[in-house]
């Protein structure tokens, strides 16, 4: 009779007194990670966790496979976003204000320099990080059985990570913003080009047309800064973290990353994982599986991938945290010593001599340079279509998840790197040395020069090479290995043309103390 | 085949139509939003200055001396026969070129043109653009940066 007079206020001192632990426990909802049971519990019952799968394959947690540099692609992405939102609160996109306001991040607001140089240099990191990605997804053959419409899905992000960049520069407002935002506008025009050679600018002019799109109007001004800010700032940056979940959700779909499939973990790699704890808990030997979906072709090998697998609480956490840690670590210490840079405030009457684009786009700016059209629109959209194209070209099934797909790649990828280097500079020396059609014949059509032009060959030379490899060694694996690694080379070679030996007037000087004072 | 399975084959159903004619309505809505999209995107009013500008009177333009109008991208050489003007604006990608001894160099991807602006070499597709001079109601001349002439028009100032 008591107990239920004194009910009431006895249950709700109860619960006040216990409040601590029932709070806490409605947050940690699968108590302490003591068991397997609750390891497993909290990866699949939290929003955030859940992206990962409760088990993780030995073989991708090795740090010399995945190189963890998908995961610094993302982590640097997570800190511009962060620095980005920071840098919004002082930034101010008018033709007045933008350059000002990005002085005083630099010099006046607390912290501003730091968190301006982070932004930059996570978001060229970027760059960086994510073509390595996308050399270990291709170099250890991940890009198939199944997963060919995830290395399009990142594709797709290589191209926004260069957009992202892109627009980011625009804003300052400073003397790289303007000449840029004239160079990039007049290659969106530059198709008019080919219509002019054609005879179809008249009928429609789809280079003007977009230029005027994208400046809105004919020389970059405040409606055009107010269309590069929102591209930086909502239109891309949403897109980018949007698809980035899509590819997140792929790999899952996808059946985790690629491992090699008479994989047998080495002691070098039990080394660092944590074992499930097989005695208890829900992973007993005699597991009873569920359905959990319906999924097409092969069954997972359910036996194998077990063996195989450890617990993603710890294992895969701490190596998240761990990378991620790095990444904080390397973009901090990188700011605080290295400033981004900031040239004097846009001036439309004096193009910088040399006008350069930062680093990552000087490859291009060197192809630029044999003609407007192939070099900004034509060769970029061959390379990115060629990217794109990759997994449907080569469909060889074997030694998937296997670094070069074996001794033979490793040989025709150093054969690709020796041979290319061979044929690109020397092509890019007798170029520089004699010049082309133009300086030999001035009156030559200009359509005769965009389409055949030191980048289109060098180009057409990548592809016969990869045909020459495919028929040599029957496999079209290898042919892709040496595409892509005269792709990467490529890059690399025209970049270190465009930054380190191209001067005023884009001529060139063996190093910068040879440039003419002016 | 029977005469009523042909029947079934060529005849569509009240339900494949409603579908079909559905789903192209949708497909015909999102094509006009997107049209709609491009006219939004597309400015109708353009804050640029105009395209004309008076540079003076002829006696501004000593036989000989060339005048650089920093703010409009133009070049006015004076002649003999008279006055011309040649846009600074580089036919490449829009980067504005400097005045040399054999004519004018880009700075951006090094094009080189010669005194008449004709390509000699580098990336430009184009020569540099010869303008359009003409005199104003008030006795001034004008340069208008939009219209162009055929290379080599000298314009007679009396
Ligand atoms: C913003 C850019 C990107 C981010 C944040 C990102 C992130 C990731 C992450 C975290 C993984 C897990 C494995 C790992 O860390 O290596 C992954 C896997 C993968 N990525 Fe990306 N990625 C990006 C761009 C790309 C690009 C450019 C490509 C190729 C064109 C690509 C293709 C793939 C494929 C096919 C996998 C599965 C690999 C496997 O199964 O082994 N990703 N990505
Ligand atoms: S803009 Fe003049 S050469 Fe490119």
């Amino acid at each position: 009779m008591s107990e239920s007079r004194n009910s009431g206020i006895g249950v709700l001192a109860d619960n006040l007194k216990s409040i601590w632990c029932s709070f806490a426990g409605s947050f940690f909802r699968a108590g302490k990670p003591t068991s397997d049971m609750s390891r497993a519990a909290i990866m699949v019952n939290n929003f955030f966790l859940h992206i990962h799968s409760v088990k993780t394959h030995i073989n991708s947690l090795r740090p010399g496979y995945t190189l963890g540099m998908g995961l610094i692609s993302m982590f640097l992405c997570l800190i511009t976003v962060g620095s980005g939102v920071a840098l919004m609160v002082y930034y101010n996109p008018s033709l007045e204000n933008a350059y000002n306001s990005v002085k005083d991040i630099n010099f006046v607001v607390f912290a501003g320099r730091l968190i301006r140089n982070a932004h930059k240099w996570a978001g060229e990191g970027m760059i960086v990080f994510v073509f390595l990605h996308m050399a270990r997804v291709f170099y250890t053959n991940s890009y198939k059985s199944g997963r060919e419409f995830n290395w399009l899905v990142g594709v797709v992000l290589l191209g926004l990570t260069f957009m992202l960049n892109l627009s980011g520069y625009l804003l300052p407002w400073d003397q790289l913003s303007y000449w840029a935002l004239v160079i990039v506008s007049n290659i969106m025009q530059s198709p008019k080009e080919l219509t002019d050679s054609l005879g179809l600018t008249k009928y429609f002019d789809v280079g003007s047309f977009s230029k005027e799109l994208f400046l809105a109007g004919l020389k970059p001004g405040k409606e055009a800064l107010t269309r590069v800010y929102l591209l930086h700032v909502v239109f891309l940056p949403v897109i980018l973290l949007v698809i980035i979940g899509v590819h997140f959700w792929r790999i899952r779909k996808d059946g985790g990353l690629t491992k090699p499939v008479n994989y047998a973990p080495k002691y070098d790699d039990i080394q660092y994982v944590i074992a499930p704890d097989k005695k208890g808990g829900i992973f007993t030997p005699n597991k009873t599986y569920g359905l959990m979906e319906l999924a097409k072709g092969k069954t997972p090998a359910v036996n194998i991938d077990v063996e195989h697998s450890v617990l993603s609480w710890p294992n895969l956490l701490i190596a998240e945290a761990a990378v991620f840690m790095l990444c904080m670590a390397g973009v901090i210490a990188y700011s605080y010593y290295i400033d981004a840079p900031l040239k004097e405030l846009a001036n439309p009457m004096i193009p910088e001599n040399p006008a350069k684009a930062p680093w990552y786009f000087l490859g291009l700016q060197e192809l630029l340079s044999y003609s407007a059209f192939m070099g900004g629109v034509g060769l970029p959209t061959i390379a990115l279509l060629g990217l794109a194209l990759i997994p449907f070209l080569d469909r060889e099934k074997d030694k998937v998840g296997i670094w070069f797909s074996g001794k033979q790649g490793k040989g025709v990828a150093i054969e690709a790197l020796i041979v290319g280097t061979i044929v690109l500079v020397g092509l890019m020396a007798a170029v520089i040395a004699f010049g082309w059609f133009r300086t030999w014949w001035p009156d030559i059509p200009q359509i005769v020069i965009t389409f055949i032009n030191p980048g289109v060959i060098w180009v057409g030379f990548m592809i016969l090479w990869a045909l020459f490899v495919t028929g040599r060694t029957g496999s079209t694996r290898m042919g892709a290995i040496a595409l892509f690694t005269m792709f990467l080379l490529s890059y690399l070679i025209l970049t270190y043309i465009g930054t380190e030996l191209r001067g005023p007037n884009w001529a060139f000087y063996w190093s910068k103390s040879q440039w003419p004072a002016h | 085949m029977s005469s009523e399975a042909q029947h079934k084959d060529t005849v569509i159903t009240r339900r494949e139509f409603i579908n079909v004619a559905a789903i192209g309505a949708a497909f015909l809505s999102l094509a006009a939003v997107f049209a709609g999209l491009f006219r939004f995107l597309k400015p109708k009013v353009a804050y640029e200055e105009s395209t004309k500008f008076k540079i003076g009177a002829a006696d501004n333009f000593p036989v000989g001396v060339v005048t650089k109008f920093d703010e409009k991208g133009v070049f006015v050489f004076s002649s003999e026969d008279g006055l011309y003007a040649i846009s600074c604006v580089c036919t490449h990608l829009g980067c504005l070129v400097t005045l040399t001894e054999a004519g004018f160099d880009c700075p951006c991807h090094g094009s080189k043109f010669n005194k008449d602006g004709k390509v000699v070499g580098g990336p430009a597709p184009r020569a540099l653009p010869w303008l359009q001079i003409s005199r104003s109601v008030d006795g001034s001349l004008e340069v208008d940066t939009a219209k162009e002439v055929s290379a080599g028009t000298i314009f007679k100032i009396a």
